[in-house]
């Protein structure tokens, strides 16, 4: 199980505690990575905004870097993934827009035949480590934790690129883990829905309404933290949590974690060592709920 | 095939004014669609049920609701593609708008956002002798877009229209792509500075709800980058949108890679001090909790930037 691994400019940025999480626990999984030190950031669909083709030139050279190595591609965020299979698909299901593609990376004597897979750690969890390999490296099973899914709109959208009818499991991959780790799956409404960040900076208003709506609506649920694969996700459900509590007149106050971290803990891996004490909503009432010293 | 129908509904007459589930059990043919269902309940079990519908091929629009909690055409989704045997198919009303009963929904907001598009051609210059001649290949790009059948579907769940009933939204923004981008409109400018405004363009999350669930291949989403993408190219007044998405692709040209900080920095700019200064607080949070990647706030470019840099030049150069 060896990966071209793709930490996005997220885990690298904003929520460090994300690749130090994913750095604790991948070997404890028989996992290899080889990190991509030279590939360029996706685009985040951003990019996309002023020039589709652009971006699908840099994804193109991200995916010719990892066919060099004869390896596929981890990522640990969903935009990434999402903005990566959206452009994998039309650069696969256009072979004169993949020549042309090509023609520009060629100056740096690359090029991308179409090979490369992409996926998110949560779908090799499942679909390469397995559910046996999963319970094999749960130490601390995470009973009577009550944890909501967050997904991430590109890890759920398009479902024609990310292949759910090939592997229809990925629709529900984050409460099959989530379960797998012993702990309980809290369903609500918002967790296939946009957490807001793309809106911040544009509609702030708005932004801080929808983190206000799937945390508080996860909370009326029963659930004691909530988990994203996300880290974009994580910057507004997180970071933003407090700002959104203020403008609705409330409080939330719900534990956000990285999908990495969830996973350590159950692994037996220590708050620290996670990254915990990074994320702004502190996560003490569910370190305290598995046993867990802060 | 035994099915179980659990129908959200909604009498404005009744004295509660509460909305409610009903479930009916009905046999329902591998062949029958949604819609063929709810028909059959409406005329052997209970005639009260309300609904809309007309053609019952993916044409008019008409039958617009959420099944399984997705909005969609009843008549374009067949029961067993849904369900298995015994299982039971939530129905509700479309969201975002109001129920007037049951599954029938007020399209009045939707068709008013549409006119405020000004959803016409709008050509300069002299009339000509015959027709506005546009070639095949400037006309292409639109045949998607002009295949909207003005379902709803998308509206209903746009994640914006949720929280903001003032976004113009996917449906009318499709719209909107569709005259702008027509070759034979003239007012593209012009139509393009008035969605800039707060509510238009900018306020999309991208979220893809609206491509998702589109019945016809509209792709909304997309349509609302173009028109993204054809108002920065047209210089319409900068908004953070457009400063966000500027700085974005100037900073992975630089660094290849994005750098958080002085993305929000340039965004907001000295012009918008307020609102930067609002997100000092969070920021302070994050230092003490040591949010701090290793390679410190401001990010480095990665090895062999020049390839990169080299791609933002051919593709410029390409324009």
């Amino acid at each position: 199980m060896k990966y071209a691994f793709f930490p996005g400019c997220v885990s690298k940025g904003g929520c460090p505690e994300l690749y130090q999480s994913v750095m604790q626990v991948y070997p404890k999984l028989g996992i290899e990575l080889e990190e991509m030190t030279t590939a360029s950031c996706t685009g985040a669909g951003v990019l996309q905004e002023k020039d589709q083709k652009l971006g699908d030139v840099l994804n193109a050279r991200t995916f010719a870097l990892a066919e060099q190595r004869g390896l596929p591609i981890m990522t640990i965020c969903s935009t990434c993934q999402g903005v990566m299979s959206q452009a994998n698909l039309r650069l696969r299901s256009d072979p004169d827009y993949l020549a042309e593609i090509n023609r520009l990376l060629a100056e740096e004597e690359l090029t991308y035949r179409g090979t490369t897979n992409i996926r998110h750690f949560v779908w090799i969890l499942l679909e390469d480590v397995g559910e046996e390999g999963i319970q094999e490296a749960v130490t601390r099973p995470l009973t009577g934790l009550r944890a909501a899914p967050f997904y991430g709109c590109y890890l759920q959208r398009p479902t024609e690129a990310l292949g759910f009818d090939e592997q229809p499991s990925r629709a529900k991959s984050l409460e099959t883990v989530i379960r797998l780790l012993g702990a309980e799956v809290v369903d609500f409404r918002g967790k296939s829905q946009c957490c807001g960040l793309p809106i911040l900076t544009i509609n702030e208003r708005n932004s801080l309404m929808m983190v206000a709506n799937h945390t508080l609506d996860a909370k009326t649920h029963g659930a004691d933290v909530m988990v994203t694969p996300c880290p974009l996700c994580h910057l507004n459900l997180d970071g933003m949590q407090s700002k959104a509590a203020h403008q609705q007149s409330t409080t939330i106050n719900l534990p956000v974690l990285h999908l990495p971290q969830l996973l350590g803990l159950a692994m037996g891996l220590d708050s620290k060592s996670l990254g915990l004490h990074r994320n702004l909503v502190s996560p003490g009432s569910v370190l305290e709920k598995v046993g867990v010293e802060f | 095939m035994q099915t179980t129908f659990r129908i959200r509904r909604f009498n404005p007459e009744s004295q509660s004014h509460a909305s409610y589930e009903q479930e009916y059990f009905l046999e329902t043919e591998p062949s029958d669609t949604v819609l063929d269902g709810l028909i059959k309940i409406r005329e052997s079990i209970d005639e009260s049920l309300t609904l809309r519908c007309s053609c019952r091929g993916s044409i008019c629009g008409s039958c617009g609701m959420r099944i399984n909690g997705q909005a969609t055409l009843a008549c374009k989704t067949k029961v067993i593609s849904m369900i298995s045997e015994g299982g039971t198919l939530h129905v509700e009303p479309m969201k975002n708008m109001p129920v007037i009963k049951d599954l029938v929904t007020d399209m009045e907001g939707f068709w008013k956002k549409i006119r405020e598009v000004q959803p016409w051609l709008q050509p300069k210059g002299p009339v000509p002798k015959g027709e506005y001649v546009a070639s095949p290949e400037s006309m292409d790009h639109l045949t998607g877009v002009m295949g909207c059948i003005m379902c709803g579907v998308c509206v209903s769940d746009c994640t914006v229209l949720e929280v903001d009933r003032q976004f113009l939204g996917p449906a009318a923004l499709a719209k909107a792509y569709r005259f702008v981008a027509d070759p034979r409109d003239g007012h593209a400018k012009t139509r393009l500075v008035q969605l800039n405004k707060s509510g238009g363009m900018w306020d999309c999350t991208r979220c893809m709800e609206c491509v998702q669930v589109c019945p016809k291949g509209v792709g909304a989403m997309d349509r609302i980058m173009a028109l993204r993408a054809k108002g920065m190219e047209k210089r319409v007044p900068t908004t953070c949108g457009s400063r966000h998405a500027e700085v974005f692709a100037e900073l992975i040209r630089q660094k290849g890679v994005l750098d958080e900080p002085m993305l929000a920095l340039r965004t907001f700019g000295m012009g918008n001090l307020p609102k930067l200064l609002s997100f000092i607080p969070t920021m302070v949070q994050a230092f003490i909790r040591g949010k701090v990647p290793k390679s410190g706030y401001f990010h480095h470019a990665i090895p062999g930037i020049r390839n990169i840099r080299r791609l933002f030049r051919r593709m410029r150069n390409q324009k």
